[in-house]
């Protein structure tokens, strides 16, 4: 029986020309009047934001307590939530700057939300290191700055690795976020009527004129930004699974953790791209940049990974068996029949058997399914890492030590909060911003090509 | 300053330009065009230079803390772990590479670019905001030896462009 071979969807639809390109991305910006549904959206996420500041200044004022912290669950939320927002910051980052090495150009219209979004999860990221120690008022004591105490950070410690791992990564996919913006904001800067806009836009664009010797210089260092960028990505979260590889806790201490982390991280990363992409390209009109051909790559490179993450859950269980230690064997029992069971049979479900689903390609190509199975994945990330967390924690070596980890009103505050905080800087970075890299799509168009 | 609708037009053009032997010539694109800069005669990208350097700073600068702290400061005996403890420093030292290497990546090619500049005169031409939309631009400016107002339009002119314009200084 044979199939007709379906041609691939386009990158860019046919019919566009370099002013239409141009036109289509920076109206959204300039000319398109603020629609309801913006400030529908952009209120509830600054409303959430706002009750995450009310958590968060409570916990100043009461202690670490509040939280559903105790022993010998030390490590909560907190971390479980750090480790999930840094993972989807990575797919950002993969996109601009991997896929960019790849030639893959289908990366050119989903780059710049998608390093925006790398951003702002890395700020709601950020934040938890920093309010979850007991004395948040001294968490510039992670860095090494000269001091009168005579003291230093403790190098050897994975925490201290993250301080600088997070810092740079912050950095770097701010300066490479804003370096791709700087053509686009010329071409706002130029397009703009409003004179507050145009000086606004001019500034930020640092004066660029599109020349030819700028652009080559532009595009090295583009370039090598993005080969640096790629080992970072690696290196972050693989820093951030040391947090727990480098502990004795049985389920910590496993070589797995590196690559399966990175994998994980590109596998919610991805979930959380589409999660973003699929309405903004619905309600800005964006099909004809953000194509069939997007959604059906990510959905490739989500199943790729999910099986990584499976082939991770996979080793895990067959070392519990295998190597005869009776820790780790009873993490394997622990996890599918102790008290967080159904946690982790709705682990294994979300992450390993609903995603298999994207094998089918009318799946794979329907907007609709693959907004529902990236929430599917990303609430799946979210409790891998709460397992990881708390059932490797809640029981380990000596029965009498053992507890329960039951969350708190304010861990979901702060935590549905940094939500909130993450979509308000997505909906204000849609509104003042060109949500495309216009510059990169108008290279996609045919007419771009130099002939000889 | 002569103003061209496709690409392939610009890098014409600007061959052209720079084998009848004017040399400060400059052409403005909305998007990287490859082969424009060698057209108009840029060899000398020194962007890598700086980036090398850059890495090599952030290393050598990472490593030399952690050295400093861990055994010469503030030695703390960890695990049982020596002071000059080098496994555990890979990490530190790797991400200062990468910090500094990015840092003086986008600083440096800035820097080099001569941005940020907020005024240039092509700024004073009003068909020149759409250097940044649809059209490309080709620049003889005045400081080339070989430039002269009237031969230079007319060379110019031979090109074949959309339409020329006289910047002021």
């Amino acid at each position: 029986m044979d199939e007709q071979r379906q041609p691939a969807a386009p990158v860019i639809e046919p019919g566009y020309t370099f002013g239409t390109v141009t036109d289509k991305i920076s109206s959204i910006v300039l000319t398109r009047p603020t629609s309801n549904g913006w400030f529908l959206g952009f209120g509830v996420a600054f409303l959430l934001t706002m009750m995450m500041l009310f958590a968060v200044g409570y916990l100043f004022a009461r202690g670490v307590g509040i939280w559903g912290v105790t022993i010998p669950i030390g490590w909560g939320f907190a971390i479980v939530n750090f480790v999930w927002w840094i993972g989807i910051g990575h797919a950002g980052t993969l996109i601009s700057a991997i896929l960019l090495l790849l030639r893959q150009s289908w990366r050119n219209s989903i780059n710049r939300f998608a390093e925006a979004m790398t951003l702002f999860a890395v700020s709601a990221a950020g934040l938890f290191p920093l309010i979850h120690v007991g004395r948040p008022w001294l968490a510039y004591w992670l860095f090494p700055y000269p001091n009168t105490m005579n003291y230093w950070p403790q190098f050897r410690s994975p925490l201290v690795w993250d301080v600088f791992a997070v810092s740079t990564y912050a950095t770097i996919s701010l300066l490479f976020w804003f370096i791709g913006l700087v053509p686009d904001l010329a071409t706002l800067r130029d397009r703009s009527t409003n004179r507050a806009a145009q000086i606004i836009y001019g500034m930020l664009a640092l004066g660029w004129r599109g020349s030819a010797r700028h652009w080559h210089r532009y595009e090295t260092a583009y370039l090598l930004l993005a080969g640096l960028a790629t080992p970072l990505v690696l290196s972050v979260h693989t820093v951030v699974s040391f947090d727990f590889a480098v502990a004795i806790v049985p389920g910590w201490h496993t070589t797995i953790f590196p690559p399966y982390f990175v994998a994980g991280a590109i596998y919610s990363g991805f979930a959380m791209v589409l999660m973003l992409a699929i309405p903004i390209r619905k309600f800005y009109g964006l099909e004809d940049f953000i194509t069939e051909r997007h959604l059906q790559n990510s959905a490739k490179v989500m199943l790729a990974t999910g099986l990584i993450v499976a082939y991770g859950y996979g080793i895990e269980a067959f070392m519990g068996w295998y190597s005869g230690n009776r820790y780790d064997s009873f993490l394997l029992w622990n996890r599918l029949h102790g008290p967080y069971a159904p946690w982790y049979l709705s682990l294994l479900a979300c992450n390993i058997f609903i995603p298999q689903v994207l094998w089918i390609r009318k799946l794979r190509t329907s907007p609709a399914a693959l907004f529902l199975i990236s929430g599917v994945i990303l609430v799946g990330m979210w409790l891998e890492r709460f397992i990881i967390v708390v059932v490797s924690l809640h029981r380990d070596f000596l029965t009498s030590s053992w507890g329960m980890y039951y969350p708190t009103r304010w861990d979901f505050m702060t935590f549905i909060g940094t939500i909130g905080m993450f979509l308000a800087a997505m909906f204000l970075f849609v509104r003042i911003l060109p949500m495309i890299s216009i510059f990169e799509m108008r290279t996609l168009l045919p007419e771009a090509e130099v002939k000889e | 300053m002569a103003e061209f609708d496709s690409p392939t037009l610009l890098v014409e053009a600007a061959h052209r330009t720079h084998e009848a032997g004017y040399l400060k010539i400059d052409a403005y694109s909305p998007f990287p065009v490859e082969g424009l800069a060698e057209a108009i005669g840029f060899h000398k990208n020194r962007v890598p230079l700086v980036v090398l350097i850059g890495g090599l700073l952030g290393g050598l600068s990472g490593y030399a803390l952690q050295y400093w702290i861990s055994a010469i400061s503030y030695p703390i005996n960890v695990g049982g772990k020596p002071y000059h403890s080098w496994p555990a420093f890979i990490v530190v030292t790797f991400e200062m590479t990468i910090l500094f290497g990015g840092i003086f990546a986008v600083f440096g090619m800035l820097a080099l670019n001569g941005l940020p500049m907020p005024y240039h005169p092509v700024f004073n031409v009003p068909r020149f905001a759409f250097a940044t939309k649809d059209r490309f631009f080709l620049i003889v400016f005045s400081t080339d030896p070989k430039y002269s107002p009237s031969e230079t339009r007319r060379f110019l002119e031979g090109l074949a462009p959309r339409s020329i314009s006289e910047v002021p200084s």
